[in-house]
């Protein structure tokens, strides 16, 4: 079996991943979660350009990668929350979520494994045309997405609205 | 030799399960919120490839995670303006010390 680039890139960029959002989720100071979170999103961008979605991938990389992890820095940074970042739960709750956690991903993974519809392979690569996207995303005929464009525009606007109504100084 | 599909979705099982991990343990309300986004960001994931690989004709998927790319996005906004408010009421954003609507 013979080891294409392709893979040896997979298999570099899953790697990263995993270690990096199982350290965001265990690591004691909050900026350095914030940072294994941001390489997390990284990857994600990776594997969508690996994928073919070039402009998904560009999507994640600008609204993730750029806007949501300045948000989270600013307000790690504005509500001084790594003092007590280490106060632990109770050892019971502890053992009982890690039970559950590692259970359910072995059962899903069981899960993946033996059924067949996994079994696919992939089509060979074809990168999406950027045009198609941006005609199916404000299209009116029956693949056409603008209703749902058009929600999620209001929504935008009404978090924003939102947002700037509860933190503002009263 | 292409990737198989089940390591991308066992990749996102990954990042599923650390994200769930998180929510179950930790007392701090952003780094829950940072548990959240690590779910948010499997079952994008797992949109596109299934859409990839199952329907590639076709582009759904790719706009399933698009708009949750979007609703993420707003969620998180809320939420921060939310702890950002708790804190300058309770100067503390743990789970332990907001119990004032618990009556």
């Amino acid at each position: 079996m013979e080891i294409t680039l392709q893979q040896i890139v997979f298999g570099v960029v899953a790697l990263m991943m995993a270690v990096c959002s199982v350290l965001s989720v265990t690591t004691g100071r909050i900026l350095r979660a914030a940072t294994a979170l941001l390489f997390v999103l990284f990857g994600t961008a990776g594997l969508y350009f690996m994928l073919g979605y070039t402009y998904l991938g560009a999507v994640q990389l600008s609204v993730y990668a750029g806007g949501i992890v300045v948000l989270y820095v600013f307000s790690i940074l504005l509500t001084r929350s790594d003092k007590n970042m280490n106060r632990r739960i109770p050892r019971g709750r502890w053992f009982a979520a890690t039970v559950a956690v590692v259970t359910g991903f072995f059962l899903t993974v069981f899960l993946l494994f033996t059924n067949g519809f996994a079994l696919n392979t992939v089509p060979a690569l074809v990168e999406q045309n950027p045009a198609g996207v941006g005609e199916a995303l404000v299209g009116m005929d029956k693949y056409g997405f603008i209703l749902p464009f058009e929600a999620i525009s209001v929504l935008l606007l009404a978090c924003m609205i939102g947002a700037i109504m509860i933190a503002r100084k009263h | 030799m292409e990737i198989h599909v089940i390591s991308y979705l066992i990749l996102s099982t990954v990042m599923m399960f650390a994200g769930i991990y998180g929510f179950f343990t930790r007392r701090n309300l952003l780094a829950i919120l940072i548990s959240v986004e690590l779910m948010l960001n499997a079952t994008n994931i797992n949109f596109a490839v299934f859409n990839r690989y199952l329907f590639p004709g076709v582009l759904e998927g790719h706009f399933f995670t698009l708009f949750g790319i979007a609703i993420s996005a707003a969620e998180t906004a809320v939420a921060i303006a939310i702890m950002i408010n708790v804190y300058r009421n309770v100067r503390n954003i743990q789970t332990d010390d907001i119990n004032e609507m618990k009556g």
